[in-house]
């Protein structure tokens, strides 16, 4: 079995030798490399299930170009943190992990390699989606980034007799929702999908929508977050009711069945039942299929100037070199990421299933949210980044935050509201304190 | 000639056959005996080495990282003292944990035992199509915990459905007695095979003696059956007991700790303590904590109702 293992190897080591001889000097660089036996390894603990079947595609075709050896192990959904605690005390850990947000930076820090000057780093075309611990180390840089915001089908706005212009704001969007709720029965759709506060789908409110409570935040007191804040004030909480409110009481489903889940949100909006879908840039290639034209519009939630609002954007998509392992195997993992996001095919790949990347030689997005996202920054629009990143004890804190709105899903009193609030605000403080020390 | 020769040879030969075969006789069982001695390695081996790797080895790295302070990987781990120790008892949500899980024992230990051993004596008394009732009743302890959770989550929320807007999911109260009706649900039926066994082993002629003494049904129950059953009782109790304190599949599945925390059992409490580096050390030493918490109920139980168990 080893003798078979090793003969298809070096058969696959001759084939690349040939094969590679016949391309440009970059690649016939690295080629004479492995061909020469002074190589190294890649080993990529991948923390996205969804996008695990392309990564081992993308590793297969980079072993029988290149012929150096690339393993891709995906965590699965919800273990990456415990599984890279495991792989990083094996004798092959991986040389290639995540790292996507300042908790990660200071837990998985000091494992980083500095990518300062790299050839990744001289790849990249902003330095936006980077991560940098306290001293000033590139611990891990963004592979690509991503949006959210409102899902429309304008077919859907039209029929209802409104135009997407009317939605320019939360007031513009409020008509139009409120009144297509009001008709659904005679148009035969509704103003929201579902907003399921099940495990599947809390994410979208306690995540994504709060987003805009932390930035609005950020934005007034006028400097983005670097670390995680002790305290949050909540000034812009009520914007977020208004948004929240909108969603559950203009949908599809009743706010009081939304605690259970069990519904498809996202079959709801490409069927044609709802005419909007609060989620991501990721959704695209699932939305378009069937919705062609729809579009993503920004959290309008009633904050003063907010017509020059964008969408959120940002990624905790950010790779980390594995600082302990053999030089050979981190240039390996340098030369894979370079290949990643340089090669024609190979970064088409990764742009279909992961958004934008932003690299000097990647391939063009061809995501209409994110092209979405680009043209509100085009028009001068202030992208709303992801302040949501610096949740602190994220997993704990969601879970106050869900169970607060579910009671207020099941009576939509000012108490329970109160009980929201002090999820959200109180419960930050509480869980910053709790991570600390 | 031959023929004779050949019976000579016979009557020559048996007696040696005997003492031959009397002597083999001897040696076969004493040298099975070394042979399965020496290899008997082989066959308790495996099983010993997976016990190592599997339970006593990790069990050992537990308690030494319960003592560590704060790490990513374990090989970094450093042992700081009791701090983990000190975290975890002041740990408000463990104490939740610890009551609610407590108060959950207690109830599902008392129903489930009372409702086990009511359906096996039931069962006992030669009503027809009980074999038929056995098998209903053992059934839903074939389905796994998680398959179970996710089932029961489902018929609860339907039927709350029918007078209330809340799901079982927002209320401590409806989560703690879903937990309690999925868990009687499933091993109620596991322990009435336990009670059956033990039922079926009281002597006919005891009861029959207690027939003639004149006792009532009653009495002959509590004076004679149930001393009778006693080890079923033991073991039925100790069973429960256990599985309540532990259970997490269930947990997991049917309320995931829902609302906020409030229906967290103590297994799920230290297993969500765990994915958080911050809290990894505390939940560590929870989990030893949990362990010498549920050994020490365990062995108190075992020797209170041993106590109680009749000589047959």
């Amino acid at each position: 079995m080893a003798a078979l293992m090793a003969g298809t190897a070096l058969a696959g080591c001759g084939g690349n030798n040939n094969s590679s001889s016949s391309k440009a000097d970059g690649t016939a660089d690295s080629a004479s490399k492995a061909a020469s036996g002074a190589k190294g390894s890649v080993y990529w603990l991948n923390f996205k299930p969804e996008i695990d079947e392309t990564l081992q595609a993308l590793a297969k075709k980079y072993t029988e170009t290149k012929g150096v050896e690339v393993k891709v192990v995906t965590a699965a959904s919800g273990t990456y943190s415990t599984t890279l605690t495991a792989e990083m005390d094996k004798s092959n850990p991986p040389t290639l992990f995540v790292i996507g947000n300042q908790q990660g930076v200071k837990d998985w820090g000091d494992f980083a390699l500095d990518l300062k000057d790299t050839a990744i780093a001289k790849e990249l075309n902003t330095d936006a989606y980077n991560l940098y611990d306290a001293n000033g180390k590139l611990v891990s840089i963004g592979y690509c980034y991503e949006c959210y915001g409102i899902i429309a089908n304008p077919d859907l706005i039209e029929k209802a007799g409104h135009k997407m212009e009317e939605i320019k704001n939360f007031d513009g969007l409020k008509a139009v929702a409120e009144d297509i709720h009001k008709r659904a029965a005679e148009l035969k759709f509704d103003a929201f999908s579902s907003s399921d506060m099940d495990d599947s789908s809390s994410w979208r409110f306690t995540g994504h929508m709060a987003n805009l409570e932390y930035f609005y935040e950020e934005k007034a007191a006028g400097k983005t977050w670097t670390e995680c804040p002790a305290t949050i004030t909540g000034d812009y909480l009520p914007n977020f009711k208004n948004l929240y409110d909108l969603c559950i009481n203009n949908s599809l489903t009743a706010p009081t069945d939304l605690s259970a889940g069990g519904h498809n949100a996202e079959e709801e909006f490409i069927n044609g039942k709802a005419a909007f879908f609060v989620n991501g840039s990721w959704e695209y290639a699932a939305v378009s299929k069937k919705v062609p034209n729809a579009v993503m519009i920004p959290y309008y939630c009633g904050v003063e100037g907010e017509e020059k609002a964008g969408l959120n954007c940002g990624t905790e998509n950010c790779w980390a070199v594995n600082a302990n392992v053999s030089e050979d195997d981190q240039q390996a993992t340098i030369d894979f990421m370079v290949w990643l996001v340089s090669d024609p095919d190979a970064s088409k790949t990764m742009v279909e299933q992961l958004g934008v990347m932003p690299y000097k030689n990647a391939a063009p997005s061809s995501n209409g949210f994110l092209q979405n996202a680009e043209a509100y920054s085009a028009d001068g629009c202030y992208v709303m980044d992801w302040a949501t990143n610096y949740q602190p004890n994220v997993d704990e804190y969601r879970k106050d935050l869900v169970s607060a709105l579910n009671a207020y899903n099941a009576d939509q009193s000012d108490a329970n509201w109160a009980k929201v609030k002090e999820a959200f605000v109180d419960g930050w403080a509480k869980q910053y304190k709790a991570i600390q020390g | 000639m031959k023929t004779t020769a050949a019976a000579a040879d016979g009557a020559k030969a048996n007696p040696v056959k005997k003492r031959k075969k009397a002597a083999y006789k001897s040696g076969h069982s004493s040298m099975t005996k070394r042979s399965l001695r020496k290899w008997s390695w082989l066959f308790i081996g495996p099983v010993f080495a997976a016990f190592i790797i599997g339970f006593i080895w990790p069990f050992a790295q537990g308690i030494y990282l319960s003592f560590c302070g704060k790490f990513s990987v374990i090989s970094q781990a450093r042992i700081k003292g009791f701090e983990n120790y000190v975290k975890a008892f002041s740990d408000e949500t463990f104490f939740h944990s610890f009551w609610f899980t407590a108060l959950f024992a207690v109830v599902s230990v008392i129903l489930i035992n009372l409702l086990a051993f009511t359906i096996a004596y039931a069962l006992t008394q030669g009503v027809k199509g009980s074999n038929l009732f056995r098998t209903v009743f053992f059934m839903p302890n074939l389905i796994g915990g998680i398959v179970l959770g996710y089932l029961w989550s489902m018929i609860f929320d339907g039927l709350l459905d029918l007078w209330t807007t809340q799901n079982l999911v927002d209320n401590e109260t409806y989560g703690f007695w879903g937990l309690i009706i999925l868990l009687l649900w499933q091993q109620v039926g596991y322990m009435m095979i336990i009670y059956i066994a033990g039922l079926q082993a009281v002597p006919d002629d005891m009861i029959e003696a207690a027939k003639i003494d004149g006792a009532t049904k009653t009495q002959t129950l509590f004076r004679v059956i149930i001393p009778n059953v006693m080890p079923s009782i033991t073991i039925c109790t100790f069973l429960t007991l256990t599985n309540s304190f532990k259970l997490f599949d269930q947990n997991l599945a049917l309320t995931g700790g829902k609302p906020g925390r409030l229906t967290e059992m103590l297994a799920l409490n230290i297993s969500n303590g765990y994915s958080n580096m911050a809290t990894r050390g505390m939940a560590q030493a929870k989990a030893v904590i949990f362990f010498l918490f549920v050994a020490a109920l365990g062995i108190a139980q075992l020797v209170a109702t041993r106590r109680k168990e009749v000589q047959q």
